[in-house]
């Protein structure tokens, strides 16, 4: 025991480490301080250093080429020792780490940690999100598979469409003219060098902010921060109120880290590493590329826009957002800290959340696109077919064969691209469908030139069938009144 | 300034600052211009060569077949990643429309439905009509073309670049190889 004491002063007197440590490690924090609400930063630290340490382990072996990336990671997959518990502790941990910076953010928001005099704490976190959220992404395009392949596209197509400069950042972005190798490369040293090191710096700024500064208090209502009087408010606190970090209120951070590990770990387990999906050959276009959990939002947000909307959302939109968030402590940098006393505050939150939350379940089954083998794959229900003439047994066909299907649900079965036509003939008119049909509109191409008068014939013959048993079709009365002076079935001509 | 002296160590200084300015500057020419490479070497030839996509009679008339064809700028870790796709409608004789793989609209792969006479995007719904024209769904235009020509009954087409809803860096002022 003497003997680890003297190495530790041998150490100490040429480090002179020890002193600032105690310091650092029992500086008084505000008692309220100490709580589980308090525990989101330090779970975000740990999982970065879980990220840095996997992904030094998986670097031993994966190549960042686009001819073998794809079968490095295989090899990590099934041949490399324990490399598929690697790759899914390194792939859960980036989906914890989003969530947890997230959640942290939250937190500073609704108690106010942002305001005086912790504005640029919160200006280098909302750097700090924007780098975890890079990584995120960088992250799916090293998986380079058919998704990060595809996703490497949209990417640029969103590029392409900033103005002057759009095209010049494509090729930057993608190394070159096309998605190559190059490309591949240039994701890996982001991935690897340049966003790490940066977020090593960043991280580093913020930590030491937050021991300069000291953590926020918990928020009172009614207890309004002023800039003229904060600090020896909040120095006062400490010193009637306060306890040491060590071990006053740091159980509480190592239990969440430790269930937070635990958690990355047994998802690992559970349900082992994200893919790869496919090889990232362009010839291969039978797939559907989507991309990873936390840009499913973004997903869905690009297919529900309206198409005038879509290049000012996307090119506009980040650029406000990010903006509000870096002015939001010079815009409300006094104040009440309190949600309690903050109803907009919190209304934001839940409506992000909320909006957030429903983009991504929509993600999860793209009503949006077509069901592309439901024509050859989903059957018409008999019950649509029974006691039909033959004409409208062929409408039915026609209804497959044109692929109506991949857009049009029957029986809860087919696309959801366009409304379900299980009672379409109680909606449009024996004229409506035939128009809609031929001329298209409201979102639904035209097939006039793609169906003889026969398939048009038949085709909308099975629709006009499409109605509940005890709901009559919609008719057009006008029509039936100029049809009962003629032989049915053929209009009266013009006059 | 003029009454100010300066020592001879604050001069050092100052001049110890303008050198490694002037190092600096000088090394930051060819390391812009390594990172900036990716544009200009984008102007090089390899945008407006011609690729071979197969005899003319590999494509019936009437009728948009999948061809590949590789990539005229090719770097040896490029892997799979070269080889593309497109869809060549032959409309009659030598009347050819080749259109890129990707959706105008985020760039996903389309997919042709001869049987319905469209081009459907798994991604987010974009559809087209035979000739390429935009059919419903987000995009904001038809399918790209890319310029082709048929010669010694070969059909080449000219596809160096990816085809992005923006304009093409390599040609702007000169003729865009997807419009």
């Amino acid at each position: 025991m003497r003997l680890i004491s003297q190495i530790g002063e041998w150490f100490d007197q040429r480090l002179q480490l020890a002193a600032p440590i105690r310091e650092i490690s029992e500086h008084p924090v505000p008692r309220s301080s100490a709580s589980w609400w308090y525990v989101f930063g330090s779970a975000a630290l740990t999982i970065f250093v879980l990220q840095i340490v996997t992904g030094i382990l998986l670097a031993m072996i994966y190549v960042p080429s686009a001819g073998e990336a794809w079968s490095s990671l295989q090899s990590l997959n099934h041949d490399v020792t324990l490399g598929w518990f690697i790759r899914a502790m390194h792939g859960w941990g980036s989906n914890f780490m989003v969530a947890v910076v997230l959640i942290h953010m939250m937190q500073v928001f609704l108690f106010g940690a942002y305001k005086f005099p912790r504005e640029l704490t919160w200006i280098i976190g909302i750097f700090l999100l924007l780098m975890t959220l890079g990584m995120a992404f960088s992250g799916q395009v090293l998986r380079f598979d058919q998704d990060a392949y595809w996703g490497l596209g949209i990417g640029a197509s969103i590029a392409s469409r900033v103005p002057i400069i759009g095209p010049f950042a494509v090729k930057l972005m993608l190394g070159g003219p096309i998605i190559a190798g190059a490309t591949l490369s240039r994701f890996f040293a982001l991935h690897v060098f340049v966003i790490p090191g940066m977020l090593v710096g960043f991280v580093s700024l913020h930590l030491l902010m937050v021991l300069k500064l000291g953590i926020n208090e918990w928020p009172m209502p009614g207890r309004l921060v002023k800039r003229s009087t904060y600090v020896s408010e909040y120095h006062e606190l400490t010193k009637k109120d306060g306890a040491p970090f060590v071990p006053y209120a740091v159980w509480k951070d190592m239990f969440f880290v430790a269930f937070i590990l635990v958690a990355i770990a047994a998802c690992a387990v559970y349900f082992g590493p994200f893919g790869p999906t496919g090889r990232p050959d362009p010839t291969i276009i039978q797939t559907s590329p989507k991309p990873d959990y936390f840009f499913l939002w973004l997903y869905a947000l690009l297919s529900l826009l309206p198409p005038s909307m879509e290049t000012p959302a996307l090119l506009i939109g980040p650029v406000v957002v990010i903006l509000l968030l870096l002015l939001l402590p010079f815009l409300s940098g006094e104040g009440e800290k309190s949600w309690r006393r903050r109803p907009i505050a919190v209304l934001t939150i839940s409506l992000i959340a909320i909006s957030l939350g429903t983009l991504t379940h929509l993600s999860g089954y793209t009503p949006w696109s077509p069901h592309m083998n439901a024509w050859s794959g989903d059957p018409v229900p008999d019950r649509f077919l029974r006691g039909t003439t033959a004409l409208q047994r062929q409408g039915a066909l026609v209804f497959q064969v044109k692929q109506c299907r991949n857009c049009h649900s029957l029986g809860d079965l087919g696309g959801q691209r366009g409304p379900a036509l299980d009672s379409v003939a109680v909606r449009l008119t024996q004229d409506q469908l035939i128009r809609q049909v031929i001329q298209g509109g409201g979102n639904m191409p035209a097939y006039g030139k793609n169906l003889s008068p026969a398939e048009t014939t038949a085709l909308v013959a099975f629709l006009e069938t499409l109605h509940p048993a005890g709901q009559a079709p919609a008719r057009d009365a006008s029509r039936d009144l100029a049809l009962s002076e003629t032989p049915e079935g053929h209009a009266p001509a013009q006059p | 300034m003029a009454d100010e002296s300066i020592s001879r160590r604050g001069l050092f200084m100052k001049l110890g600052i303008l050198f490694n300015g002037l190092v600096a500057t000088a090394l930051a020419v060819p390391i812009v211009g390594f990172v900036l490479s990716s544009i200009t070497r984008g102007r090089s030839n390899a945008y407006l060569a011609w690729v071979p996509l197969g005899p003319v009679n590999q494509f019936p008339e009437g009728e948009t077949r999948l061809a590949t064809f590789k990539n005229p700028n090719v770097m040896p870790t490029d892997g799979k990643t070269v080889d593309t796709s497109c869809w060549v409608r032959r409309v009659e004789g030598d009347q050819f429309q080749v259109f890129a793989i990707n959706c105008a609209h985020l760039g996903c792969p389309v997919r042709w439905f001869p049987q319905s006479g469209l081009f459907m995007c798994p991604c987010h719904g974009g559809a087209y009509y035979r000739d390429g024209s935009r059919a419903s769904g987000p995009p904001e235009r038809g399918l790209f073309e890319y310029p082709h020509k048929v010669e010694n009954g070969l059909i080449t087409i000219q596809a160096g670049e990816l085809p992005t809803p923006g304009a093409s860096a390599a040609l702007i002022g000169k003729k865009l190889p997807c419009a």
